[in-house]
């Protein structure tokens, strides 16, 4: 009694739900099929059989035609539920079907005679199960695994190239006077406004120019230095006390050492939330790994799924565990690091 | 508290991470003093910004030089020194038009096609993405048990890849799809969603309010909350109707950020390619073609790599974000002051 | 160890003068204190010795040695903050330790210099806990310590007790003069405390408006202030000051003539003087002849002893100190006297007559 009282207590007005509270929740329930239902469809149909990802309409669950092993049998048969003549409905394992009759005998007693019946009276049992070899198939047949591991190799390499030289730019910008100052100011806020969607073409040219086409670093280099990320840090690396840094000097620290020692520590927090931005970033690019790999070997994971939906129009089940096993660590991250996740960006206002 | 006459204690250790960090920064502990000598500390600015600013010049400010050549020059040669000058031919041809409301008069039809296909889906999105954000955030922002849960539930699809994102969906909306079964149990006919103009549009619009809503959404919870809540009490004491405070109070408060929201999701719609361009790949046709598509696929996908032409119009494409940008600066600059 | 001169120091921040021809030596050893109201550059100059900031002109001698281009890392000072600028995300060890490491010396060395500063200043049992996680006059110590561990050849404070309370900072206070009885280093203070620069200080550099008001020992600031504004901000409550003119028969009239005060012998009739007088020093006049009226307008007891405000007869305000046993109040006429020895004169430029 008293856990429903408080339960209506957390209602707008206090002791009664109105019909806004209701509509709330109604809204908010219809917002969880929608966004969680198609991430639960796409898991549940990775693990279906590709004759089950044929059947239409689709069953919810994963199943799988039951079988049995018979002696005297070298496959194991389907096991179907049948209407026999009699009336009785009966468990029978299927010998062999040719055109709308199918020859049936009782894995109980495989010795008896086997008995002859329309498809239409028999119906196949199902079972749930899982076709794990959806997730391992792609690893052993095709380059998955490579893909896996360029995307990783990316998303970290230019991780850390960001956060060093977008935190030592940041650094300059927030603690030190100097010629030149404003100009770089305005050029972090112009490059804000050129997407790579813009200077496609030129940047491939630099690129090859640079030689790197069809390497990783072609991916890895272009979009390292961030000017959110040198905003995002100058901000935070602005209300450091500067008593800290005099401190340092002081102390007989070189800039470096200041720098490295005690301002990088202590921006920690926001290092944090631009490590998380270009994780999520360089995991999901698209456009510009697109225009720039054209070599299978250096695909990143998603041009490699973008490859292979347009190879593999009939095989579902491999494209569907791998899209998995592509959000399965973005998922993972954001199970963990949710809360934080979300005020960062509130904070920042930035994705 | 304090324990005199404890032995004394070893040298205190610091974690294994941060003595980790310090190793490696320590490492550079000696180049750097040797630089930080011979620029003197002052100079130490520009050594800090230089890696920064190299990599802005080598991958954003030259190439945009580069991409106002390669719009004025012709031929099909990636590098500058082997393309001929030929003025403003590129923008001519793009701009060659009959009619601009019919992009099959124009001679680059695709790329007018392009433009009325974003403008379209921009517009579409635009409404679509604050309605939603808006809504939902005004429902978060009541007090709602589980409110953290359910802000998950909007947001985590922001995380995900447009190439994930694009492929949920296609297999949901697919021939024998989840949602087609739906609607023959429901005693409906299959749709071909993807070969229907219009609900190739409809699906390329709500994919992307359901993968990027909930980033909004954020923003402008965040917005919602800052409002004070004596403000509120204050309506309450004066006996203010719920509609009157959505109308009078929250909606005039909120105004900067839904502004902002607005001029962010606009930026983004135009330049809209990953999850469409997967999902439909532009068709059926060219029904869902969108701008940077095109452009992508004249300098890299085409039979002939026209880098000229996709140059020049990215160079439009540009210009207009250019003017979106300055548009959402100048509103920031006005909200701060 | 090591001797300051600061010669012509001036720094402009912008068109803002902040510090304007400075000149000043300080022994080898020495304790100085600067003091000023706030905004009077004091601040600004230690930051200038720290080389924290750059001069606009003048020079800084260190041990005979020019250092007015050398950076701060270079001098080899040690500084104070007010905020004690304690790393935070590092322990109480390593932050006294961190200069050490900076400059290389050997772990060994290191690890007996920190012990050795913790133990003077009762930090052992805390050397690796957070600064977050001290209480402030712990912090306070661990400030000291990262300056005292160093070495350095002046020791800089800049405002440090500042964020103390009260009973602290008299405890602390005590103990910055034993560590300088102990280690004997030169150094320089700011405060705008002035019982902290009388309690602490060798000699006392006052500052007002960017310049140099007087330089002195606690005492001789106290006994003899070189202008108006030494006397008034020395000495708590401040001095009374009455403005007046010198009459023929060679006393001081006030200008609404209301009030005539006795002065000593030769000044010249007609000349416009102050006439500084410290509440300690004006007397009730008991049975003697009252050298003027005052109107009592507030009685403060302070237990040990009472301050008295009140007016002449012509409104200029005047405190005095009187024994708690006095039975003043509120709206009593009260004759006094003010003691003849202690009265500082000022002549219309606010300077001191010295007789």
């Amino acid at each position: 009694m008293n856990r429903v009282a408080s339960l209506l207590r957390q209602t707008r007005r206090p002791g009664r739900l109105g019909w806004t509270d209701i509509l709330s929740y109604a809204y908010l329930a219809l917002g969880v099929v929608l966004m969680f239902g198609p991430v639960l469809w796409l898991v549940l149909s990775s693990l279906k059989t590709p004759a089950a990802l044929l059947e239409f309409p689709p069953s919810f669950l994963p199943l799988t035609q039951k079988t049995i092993s018979v002696p005297g049998h070298a496959q194991p048969l389907e096991l179907h539920r049948v209407r026999l003549p009699d009336g009785s409905v009966k468990e029978l394992a299927q010998v062999r079907r040719i055109g709308i009759q199918a020859t049936m005998i009782d894995p109980a007693n495989p010795a008896a005679p086997a008995i002859r019946v329309p498809i239409e009276a028999r119906e196949p049992i199902r079972e749930v199960a899982f076709a794990w070899s959806n997730y391992t198939e792609p690893l052993k047949q095709f380059a998955f695994g490579r893909y896996f591991a360029n995307s990783l190799v990316v998303t970290i390499a230019a991780t850390i190239i960001t956060l060093l030289i977008n935190s030592m730019a940041a650094y300059a910008l927030a603690i030190y006077e100097f010629r030149g100052k404003n100009a770089a100011l305005l050029m972090v806020i112009g490059t804000l406004m050129i997407p790579i969607t813009i200077v496609l073409v030129p940047v491939f040219l630099v690129v090859t120019q640079l030689g790197l086409n069809n390497s990783l670093w072609a991916v890895i280099l272009p979009g390292a230095a961030t000017p959110t990320g040198v905003f995002l840090l100058r901000q935070y690396m602005l209300t450091l006390p500067r008593d800290l840094i005099e401190a340092a000097r002081m102390d007989k620290a070189s800039e470096w050492q200041i720098y490295s020692r005690i301002v990088m520590p202590l921006t920690l927090p926001a290092l944090a939330v631009l490590a998380i931005f270009s994780i999520m970033w360089r995991w999901n690019e698209f456009l510009w790994p697109l225009a720039v790999l054209t070599k299978s070997e250096v695909y990143t994971l998603q041009i490699g799924l973008n490859a292979f939906q347009g190879e593999l129009q009939t095989q579902w089940h491999y494209l569907l565990a791998m899209t998995v096993m592509t959000l399965a660590p973005v998922a993972l991250v954001f199970v963990f690091l949710q809360r934080f996740i979300t005020t960062g960006i509130a904070n920042t206002g930035m994705k | 508290m304090s324990q005199t006459g404890s032995p004394p204690r070893a040298i205190p250790r610091d974690s294994l991470a941060s003595r980790l960090i310090q190793g490696i920064a320590g490492l550079a502990d000696r180049p750097m003093a040797w630089i930080q000598h011979a620029v003197g500390g002052r100079g130490m600015a520009y050594v800090f910004l230089g890696p920064n600013i190299l990599f802005f010049g080598l991958f954003v400010f030259l190439p945009i030089g580069i991409n106002m050549a390669m719009s004025l020059t012709g031929g099909t040669n990636l590098f500058l020194s082997e393309r001929p000058f030929i003025g403003g031919d590129h923008y001519r041809s793009l701009m060659q038009c009959g009619s601009y409301l019919d992009p099959a008069s124009c001679r680059e039809d695709h790329f007018w096609k392009g433009v009325s296909n974003t403008l379209k889906f921009t517009l579409f999105q635009m409404v679509a993405m604050v309605g939603t954000a808006l809504v939902t955030a005004l429902v978060l922002n009541r007090k709602i048990r589980g409110r953290g849960f359910f802000r998950a539930v909007y947001f985590f699809p922001v995380l995900l890849s447009p190439v994930v994102v694009a492929l949920i969906w296609k297999w949901i909306l697919q021939r024998d799809g989840l949602l087609n079964g739906a609607i023959t149990l429901a005693g409906g006919e299959k749709i071909l969603f993807f070969v229907e103009p219009g609900w190739a549009m409809f699906w390329a619009v709500f994919v992307s309010v359901w993968a990027h809503m909930g980033f909004y959404t954020l923003i402008l919870l965040a917005g919602l909350q800052a409002i004070p809540a004596d403000l509120y009490e204050a309506a309450e004491m004066d006996g203010t109707k719920p509609m009157r405070v959505l109308t009078r109070i929250t909606l005039p408060l909120l105004w900067p950020n839904l502004v902002v929201v607005l001029v962010l999701v606009l930026i983004k719609a135009v330049q809209t390619f990953d999850e469409v361009f997967v999902l439909t790949g532009g068709g059926p046709g060219t029904a869902t073609l969108m701008v940077v598509q095109y452009i992508y696929e004249t300098a890299f996908a085409n039979q002939v790599q026209n880098f000229g032409l996709a140059a020049a119009a990215s160079m439009l494409l540009g210009s207009v974000l250019f003017a979106l940008t300055m548009l959402q600066l100048w509103i920031a600059r006005r909200k701060a002051a | 160890m090591a001797g300051l001169v600061l010669k012509g120091i001036g720094k402009s921040f912008g068109p803002v003068e902040v510090l304007r021809g400075i000149d000043l030596d300080v022994a080898d050893g020495e304790f100085v204190v600067f003091v000023g109201p706030s905004g009077c550059g004091k601040s600004t100059l230690l930051r200038v010795i720290a080389g924290l900031e750059e001069v606009t002109s003048g020079t800084i001698l260190i041990d005979g040695q020019d250092v007015t281009t050398e950076r701060a890392a270079e001098r080899g000072l040690a500084m104070v903050f007010q905020s004690y600028a304690l790393y935070p995300h590092m322990s109480v060890y390593r932050n006294i330790a961190f200069a050490l490491e900076n400059m290389r010396l050997p772990p060994a060395e290191i690890e007996a210099r920190v012990r050795r500063a913790a133990t003077m200043l009762r930090l052992t049992d805390y050397l690796d806990r957070k600064p977050g996680a001290l209480s402030g006059g712990q912090r306070q110590r661990v400030a000291i310590g990262r300056a005292v561990v160093r070495d350095p050849k002046i020791f800089l404070f800049d405002e440090p007790l500042s964020n103390l309370d009260a009973e602290l900072r008299v405890a602390t206070r005590k103990e910055l003069a034993g560590l300088h009885a102990e280690i004997g280093g030169t150094m320089i203070y700011v405060t705008h405390d002035q019982v902290e620069a009388m309690t602490l200080a060798n000699r006392i550099v006052v500052l007002n408006k960017g310049r140099i008001e007087q330089v002195g020992t606690p005492l001789e600031l106290y006994n003899r202030p070189a202008n108006l504004f030494v006397a008034g901000f020395i000495g708590s409550p401040r001095m009374n000051f009455i403005r007046g003119q010198v009459t023929p028969e060679g006393r001081l009239v006030t200008p609404d003539g209301k009030v005539t005060l006795p002065l000593p012998a030769g000044h010249a009739p007609g000349a416009e003087i102050t006439l500084g007088i410290r509440p300690e020093h004006v007397l009730p006049a008991g049975g003697e002849a009252p050298d003027a009226i005052l109107t009592v307008d507030l009685v403060e007891k302070l237990g040990s002893e009472a301050y008295l405000y009140g007016t002449l007869a012509d409104g200029t305000a005047l405190t005095l100190r009187s024994p708690l046993e006095d039975p003043a109040r509120r709206g009593d006429s009260l004759p006094i006297r003010f003691e003849r020895q202690r009265l500082h004169l000022f002549d219309a430029a606010g300077l001191a007559i010295r007789p």
